[in-house]
Formats: structure tokens, sequence, C-alpha cells
């Protein structure tokens, strides 16, 4: 009988812990709305998400964050664009092409890759990239979008790389073998058969490139200027991630609330992108069943 | 072949290499430039004092020490958490509307980006539990990040821990906690190294969410006075050296010093990989 409550009481400490990240999940969106929703009720939420200037600190305030999210859409965009063609190569040159011994070093780079500290690829950006772009472009100053975006192609190529990398591998080797036997060259299977036979992992990989694009702070904090302007090209701009990051520190009131706010438009958008790379996933799981 | 699927394979294999050989050329040049450049910074002296106002000295130890803190914090924390979840998710749950909520929460845990739980850490940590601005209040909010991590890695290995083994304990009349404790948890080692070496990465290189929880403090402290005050890690001694005082030689150096540590830990987790897999 002993043993029997025992196991009862085991059992559901197993169950707690199961249950914390749950909890964990719950705590945060809590958190973020009640802690996001004051300001933009007393901004007004079309005031707020389509005012396109942010002077929180001005005699007269004013918070609207379209600059914010325009630059963090176009940053976004703009990584995907540079890093997707560059990452979807690579992973089918290593998936397919590659004798053993380069695929091992070379994907051992791309780990080592993926593992650098965001802050160590916003440190090469700002004394490589920036003055680069500065001298190239003759522009004022090199801290601007374009910095940015660059960083962050070279931050997700990593992980579209790997997340397609697993999706090719994953092809049946009898979809290629038929291909090839029909007279396709290796060229044509790879791109024909192989990569829409993968298409639904590669999807994956872009969506998961878009999440941690428009997630990343850092990196993106130390190279883009932070200068709340609207986004263009050699601007001087500020995201969603660092507008929360950088008047964090010393905000209050108001201005301390509407960067709550903030975060919690960030959320949003990365709740969307999670939802999004869910169906691609489980279609991936679906296709292969 | 036709002129025109030629162009095509020859089109298509050129932009392969092309962009195979720019991924291996991004690599080298990052991880050439930041060793030439920080390699030749790291001193002893660097590596073995405090920063110090007087002599206008640079030091990094408090930051190295803060760093172990908060690695060590945040495994003891999260190791039995996240390992549990995973027993549970394998072990006991028979409600599979339950496993997919759970799996679906660490999902979408593993996808919020770092300066979320920066926020939250602060606004929970700090402020609702009354723990200031510590490292402890860091170390817990990247026990909520790192979760996930040991829970999908644990999970992974405790379902190659074949069926029979479970069986054979069972007949041989072990309560489930028994089968667990002596049998299933023996097999899973392999996993929970691995998960713990990759939050160990993760911990190293994270900086957005521990900005406003730890802070960025150079004070030299043992391990449970480190814990209660505010203290920066490398990451975030690397960023502020950057970003806030301009002093690049010491942000060069953090960074050489981040990447031979980021090196050490691939190079473990793929030792770990092959030596389990032999087994």
């Amino acid at each position: 009988m002993k043993k029997k409550h025992l196991e009862k009481i085991i059992h559901g400490i197993f169950l707690v812990l199961g249950l914390i990240t749950v909890g964990c999940v719950l705590l945060i969106t809590v958190y973020l709305v009640i802690s996001g929703l004051p300001a933009i009720c007393e901004i007004g939420l079309l005031d707020f998400l389509t005012g396109t200037t942010w002077a929180s600190t001005a005699a007269e305030p004013s918070y609207g964050i379209l600059p914010f999210i325009l630059t963090s859409v176009y940053g976004t965009a703009g990584a995907i664009l540079l890093g997707v063609p560059v990452g979807f190569l690579t992973a089918v040159y290593l998936a397919k092409v590659a004798p053993p011994k380069i695929k091992s070093t070379v994907g051992g780079a791309v780990i080592l890759l993926a593992g650098i500290p965001s802050v160590v690829y916003g440190l090469v950006g700002m004394l490589l990239l920036v003055p680069a772009i500065r001298s190239i472009f003759n522009v004022p100053d090199g801290a601007s979008l374009l910095a940015a975006i660059l960083v962050l192609a070279v931050m997700i190529l990593p992980n579209i790389i790997k997340v397609s990398m697993t999706a090719l591998e994953a092809v049946p080797k009898e979809y290629e073998d038929a291909s090839l036997a029909l007279g396709a060259t290796p060229t044509e299977t790879y791109f024909r058969v192989s990569v829409p036979a993968a298409k639904s992992g590669i999807a994956a990989a872009v969506v998961l490139g878009v999440g941690r694009a428009i997630g990343e702070a850092m990196a993106v904090m130390m190279v883009s200027g932070n200068t709340p302007n609207m986004p263009e090209l050699f601007q001087s701009v500020r995201f969603l991630t660092t507008a929360v990051a950088s008047e964090m520190s010393y905000s209050a009131g108001l201005q301390r609330q509407a960067l709550f706010s903030i975060a919690l438009v960030l959320f949003l958008f990365i709740m969307l992108i999670n939802a999004t790379l869910n169906f691609f996933l489980k279609r991936e799981k679906g296709g292969r069943a | 072949m036709s002129g025109k699927r030629q162009a095509y394979a020859f089109t298509m294999n050129a932009l392969m290499y092309l962009a195979a050989a720019l991924t291996c050329g991004l690599v080298l040049l990052i991880m050439g430039y930041v060793l030439i450049r920080g390699l030749p910074n790291v001193t002893w002296e660097l590596l073995s004092t405090r920063p110090s106002y007087l002599a206008e000295t640079i030091g990094i130890l408090p930051d190295i020490l803060n760093t172990v803190y908060i690695v060590i914090a945040t495994l003891v924390l999260v190791l039995p958490l996240g390992v549990g979840a995973a027993i549970y998710l394998t072990e006991y749950a028979a409600n599979k509307k339950l496993v997919g909520v759970i799996e679906y929460a660490a999902e979408t845990l593993s996808g919020i980006p770092s300066i979320i739980y920066g926020l939250v850490g602060m606004l929970f940590f700090c402020q609702f539990m009354g723990l200031q601005t510590s490292l402890l209040a860091g170390a817990m909010t990247l026990v909520i990040m790192n979760l996930p991590t040991i829970m999908r890695t644990t999970q992974e290995s405790l379902k190659t821990v074949p069926q029979s083994y479970r069986e054979g304990a069972f007949g041989l009349g072990a309560g489930k906690w028994r089968v667990i404790r002596t049998v299933v948890l023996p097999g899973s080692v392999d996993g929970i190294v691995t998960g713990c070496l990759l939050s160990v990465g993760r911990i190293l290189g994270e900086s957005a969410a521990l900005l406003f929880t730890a802070g960025f403090a150079h004070a030299l402290n043992g391990f449970f006075e480190g814990l209660s005050s505010a203290g920066a890690t490398l990451t975030v001694a690397l960023y502020v050296y950057a970003k806030e005082q301009g002093e690049f030689e010491v942000a060069f150096a953090i960074a050489a010093i981040l990447m031979i540590l980021t090196f050490l830990i691939n190079l473990a987790a793929s030792l770990v990989s092959r030596h389990f897999r032999k087994q």
C-alpha cells in the first residue's frame, strides 16, 4: 500500500515538471499582454501602430512604431533574400554533391558558425562591415539598414543550411535513382526531383530564418545605427528588438510601458511565424509517412 | 544533350559551387579576423585581474567567474526540470492531447527571441520575485530559455532505451519509479550530457536576455555572493566594452576566447555522441 502511494506522489511530481513548459509560455504571454496593453490603450492602437515618429523623450512625446515595424520587416526580408539562396545552394551541394570529407569539414564549420555568439557578429560587423560600407558607397555613416541586413544574412545562414540539408537527405533514394535512370543529369535530378520533394523542409528552414532574423537584437544594435528613422538602405535605423533594448535602461512611465507594447507586437509577430513553421514541419512529416 | 540542358546544368553547378565557396569564405573570414585581432590581446594580466580605474587597466577575471557561476546555477536548476519533463512525456503521459500541448509549448519557447526573455525575466524575477538585478535572476531567465533544449535531447535518448529493458525490470517486480531510476535514466545519460553541452554553448553566447536581468557590473565575488549581486558574463562584457566604452582590444580578446570555447564545446558534443554511439 505504501509503495502505491509513493508511486502516485512521484507520478504527480513528474506531471508538474511536465507542465512547467506550459506554465512558462503562459507566464510570458500573460506578462507581455498585461504590461503591453496599458500603453496601447493610452496612445491608441492605430496611432501606435501607424504613427511614423518615435520621440519618446521629447517635450511632447510621440509614440509611433511604424518605423520599427517596417525596419524589422525590411531587414528580415533583405536578410532572407540574401541568405536563403546562398544557404539553400550550399545545402544542396553539401547534401548531394560534396565528397564525405568536404561534407564533414564544411558541415563542422557551419555548426561552428551557428554557435558564434551574436555579439561577436556584431563586433565584426561594427569594425569590418560598417567602415567598408562607408567607403564603398561613400555615405557619411556605414551603420545602416544595409549593414544590419548583411549581418543578419550571415547569422541565419547556418540554420538555413542545417534544416535544408536534413530535408534534402531525407528524400528517398529511389526518387533520384528513377530520375537518373530516365536520363536526367545529376544536376537536373538534384534541382528538379530532390528539391521539390524536400520543399516543405526547405520552407521550414526559411521560416526559421525569418524567426531568427526578426528576433535578433544585439548584433543588429551594434551595426544599425539605432536612430528611429523610416527604413532606407543607407539610413541609420532601429528595429523592434533594438527599440526595446536601447531605451529600457533609462525609461520611465508611459515611455517604459510603450517599450513593453513594442515587445508585445514583436511577440505577436513571432507567434505568427511559429504557427507557420509548425504548419510546414507537420506537412513535412505527413508527406513522408 | 541539347544546349539548353547543358547551359542549365552548368549554371546550377556554378551557382552551387559559388554558394558553398562563399559560405566557407565567410566562416574563414570571421574566424580569422576575430582570432588575429583577438588572440594577441589575450594576456595573463587580462585574464587574471579585475578592471582598475586607478591603474586604468582592464581585466576580465570577474566576467569569467560570473560566466562560470551563471552556467553552474542554470544547469543545476534546469537539469531536474528538463529531465523530469522529458521523463513525464516518455514514461508517464497517457493523454496524447496533453503531450501535444506540452510539446507545442516547448517549441514555442524555443522560438521566442532572447530580448523577450530578458524583458519578462526582468519583470518577473527581478521585480515581482524581488531578486533585483542579479546573476540568480539571469540564471532563472536562462533556465526557461534552455528548458526546451534539455527536454528535447533527453526525450530523444529516452526513446532509444529499448522497451524490453523496461518490461524486463517490470517483470522482476520493480515499481515504475524504480525502473526509471535504475534502468531508464542510466540509459539516457548521452542525451542529458549532449543537452548540457548545447545549453552551455547557448548560455555562453547569450547577451540580450542577461543585459536587463543580470546587469553589467565587474565586481569580483565568491559563488553565493556573486549569485545575489549583479554581474556581466563574458558576452555581456564584450558588448559593453565594444559598444559603450570603445575598448575594442578587450572586446576582440573576449571574442577570441568565446570563439575558442564554442569550438571546444562543439568538439566535446561530437566526441560525446561518437562515444555513446560506439557503446
